[in-house]
């Protein structure tokens, strides 16, 4: 995973709440098994609509996607997070995310930004007003920015370290290999086995 | 924490299974089981090989196809070359791996979700993952299981561990028995347009109460199956002698000395007098009755008798527009009756509502009755077992006579991603568990339904529960 502190692009309003899974990436994308090129597959059956922000070619280019709350609900595909990867996504900004989607941003090195609803509306009035406007979401300080708007974002303290450091959380595990085999010398031992004993 | 504070099941069990805590970090928890499909680990493998890494426990893992094969001609190759690439590479990675695979055509492959408890290896108090969302169906048992990503996967098979934030807990109480007809695919959407899609996030939740106990083990699968569709980490129930006399003599459940001190074990899994819940929602069962979905997630649902609801029902803001969104989609009205809405397929199956009482529930109201001549009706089992079993009690012979499809075992038309779907403006009545736009197909629309309304549904081609169907010959007699 890159290190990520800062970032600084365009920003897509996307209006809309309960942006489930399916939705990001339908299940016939599902079927490849690479990690990457899912970007045909984003929003494949709202990109049908001409008038989806999406194919809005004032929005050209935006890496952060603001949307309303509940985004990412629904199937736990991390195909979600690397459609929105591939196609150039490095923030979504909501209210409200669903777990499984967080944590598989998070690693993805996609950042997953909760703010209140009104900051939100606010970012889709700036947007929506300017498509050209640069929004800068800092990892330091935990703040967007955007014209005139800042506004102070939460992030748990792990997520950030391990953002910023741009660590991989298996290499981090692995370091604990000592406790997880203590652990295990301590199991119940009528927990099933899937190979038989 | 001292033992004698008292503590909820789920907490409980998180305890039991961390590895290491550190202050500011999340707890490393281990994993007693960890389920994979085709669909979400052909990646994480391949994660593992480029790092050099190998599959810590394999006898702690399980794998079967489910939800990129298709339901007829299971004995031949599978026609689409990518899926069939998808399911062959599954069955490579298994093989190098040293992982025991259920494939298409053994009598375990089923739907992952149906396979880990019918085998008896869903146990309480276990954690169990698996890259699906639906995991939190094993909860049923009083296990912490919830669905992960393939990053997780990966993690899981490098490490069988995961770092893992704790969450808060919530109680759902539903007071008093449940009303006769009522299923629990209807207390769960009920549930779901009570509290919404978002309520559940942060929190495992326990189900509790005088009509959760009267459940069967199935039933309360179908309640923790869909714990996801309100953003619950985790839906659990505690385990009681419904629990302990499902498990024992399965396959894989505990036997001899190893059964008494299991159940021992179980016994204490259950939330201490004096635990407090970080927040409780309460459900009066008397209240509830047969429930469907409108819109195009799972909280859009009404009873039934009800009629589609006007978006300015809701308050203004994105529930509002989504609701109006949702309208759109669905090409409804509000003010329709639920019991005019006219579908042409029902869909029969899913880990929700794909086990052996669901399809005994949907065959009693189909026997001696015909599937609408305007009406698909697929049924397709929850794993091979099921379908064998409903064979033997002679239940595909009630389908097929009905005019039905008869499949064989995995997900099917829930997902859309085999051949099983919806074409673009078809409705179906569905007992699986999203009703997301095109989730069952692209343009599909969706109603998601219990299995003895799936079943009255097929027969008058529009919503209806059994009570709406004349009585046949067979029934006055």
């Amino acid at each position: 995973m890159e290190k990520f502190g800062q970032h600084t692009g365009r920003a897509l309003p996307l209006r809309l709440s309960n942006v489930d899974t399916d939705q990001i990436i339908p299940a016939v994308y599902l079927k490849r098994i690479t990690r990457t090129g899912f970007e045909d597959g984003l929003f494949a059956a709202w990109r049908n609509d001409p008038d989806f922000v999406l194919n809005q070619p004032e929005y050209d280019g935006a890496s952060v996607l603001v949307a309303g709350p509940d985004f990412g609900t629904g199937s736990s595909r991390e195909h979600a997070v690397w459609a929105l990867r591939d196609y150039g996504f490095k923030v979504i900004i909501s209210p409200r995310f669903a777990d499984i989607f967080r944590g598989n941003a998070g690693k993805q090195g996609l950042l997953a930004v909760q703010v209140t609803d009104d900051v939100v509306k606010r970012l889709w009035d700036v947007t929506a007003a300017n498509p050209a406007t640069e929004v800068t979401v800092d990892l330091h300080s935990r703040t967007i920015t955007a014209d005139n708007l800042v506004a102070d974002f939460e992030i748990d303290d792990y997520t950030r370290w391990r953002f910023l450091e741009g660590l991989d959380d298996i290499d981090i595990t692995l370091s604990h290999e000592a406790q997880i085999s203590t652990y295990e010398g301590h199991r119940a031992s009528h927990k099933p086995l899937t190979l038989g004993r | 924490m001292t033992a004698t504070t008292p503590r909820t099941l789920a907490h409980k069990v998180w305890d039991e299974h961390v590895v290491r805590s550190a202050p500011g970090e999340p707890d490393l928890l281990y994993i007693d089981l960890h389920l994979v499909h085709e669909v979400t680990s052909p990646q994480a493998f391949e994660g593992l090989r480029e790092a050099g890494r190998s599959v810590r426990r394999p006898d702690l893992t399980l794998a079967t196809e489910d939800h990129n094969i298709p339901t007829v001609d299971v004995d031949k190759p599978i026609a689409d070359p990518v899926s069939r690439a998808q399911v062959q590479a599954l069955r490579d990675n298994c093989a190098e791996f040293g992982i025991r695979l259920h494939p298409l055509g053994d009598l375990e492959q089923g739907i992952v979700h149906v396979v880990g408890p019918q085998l008896g290896l869903t146990q309480p108090g276990m954690t169990v993952v698996c890259g699906d969302s639906h995991t939190s169906t094993h909860g049923a048992f009083g296990a912490l299981a919830f669905g992960i990503g393939t990053s997780e996967v990966e993690h899981v098979l490098a490490t069988q561990t995961l770092p893992q934030a704790r969450p808060k807990t919530m109680a759902v109480n539903v007071d008093g028995g449940l009303p006769l007809g009522v299923s629990a695919k209807d207390l769960v959407l009920a549930l779901i347009a009570q509290v919404g899609t978002g309520a559940g996030q942060g929190y495992i939740v326990e189900y509790r109460g005088e009509a959760i106990r009267e459940l069967s083990m199935e039933a309360r699968m179908t309640i923790c199956n869909m714990s996801i569709e309100w953003g619950a980490k985790a839906g659990l129930i505690a385990p009681d002698q419904t629990t302990f006399g499902y498990l024992k003599g399965r396959q894989l459940a505990p036997a001899g000395a190893d059964w008494d001190a299991a159940v021992e074990h179980w016994r204490s899994l259950v939330t201490d007098d004096g635990a407090t819940f970080d927040h409780e929602v309460t459900i009066e069962a008397a209240t509830l009755s047969t429930f469907v979905t409108w819109g195009t997630n799972p909280g859009q649902g009404v009873p039934l008798s009800g009629e589609v609801p006007a978006p300015s029902s809701y308050p203004d803001g994105p529930a509002r527009v989504s609701a109006e969104r949702a309208l759109e989609y669905m090409r409804l009205s509000a003010g329709t009756k639920m019991r005019d809405i006219v579908v042409d397929t029902v869909f029969v199956g899913s880990c929700t509502n794909g086990r052996i009482e669901d399809l005994r529930a949907v065959a009693e109201v189909m026997e001696g009755r015909q599937v609408s001549p305007s009406v698909q009706m697929l049924v397709v089992p929850g794993s091979t077992r099921v379908r064998l079993q409903a064979e033997e009690e002679g239940l595909d012979k009630v389908f097929l006579a009905a005019g039905a499809q008869w499949r064989a075992a995995g997900c099917s038309m829930c997902l859309g991603m085999n051949p099983d779907q919806l074409t673009d403006g078809e409705r179906s009545a569905s007992t699986s568990n999203r009703n997301f736009e095109g989730r069952q197909g692209k343009g599909g629309r969706t109603h998601l339904v219990s299995p003895v309304v799936a079943a009255a549904t097929a027969v008058t081609g529009h919503l209806a529960s059994p009570a709406d169907l004349p009585s046949t010959p067979k029934r006055r007699a």
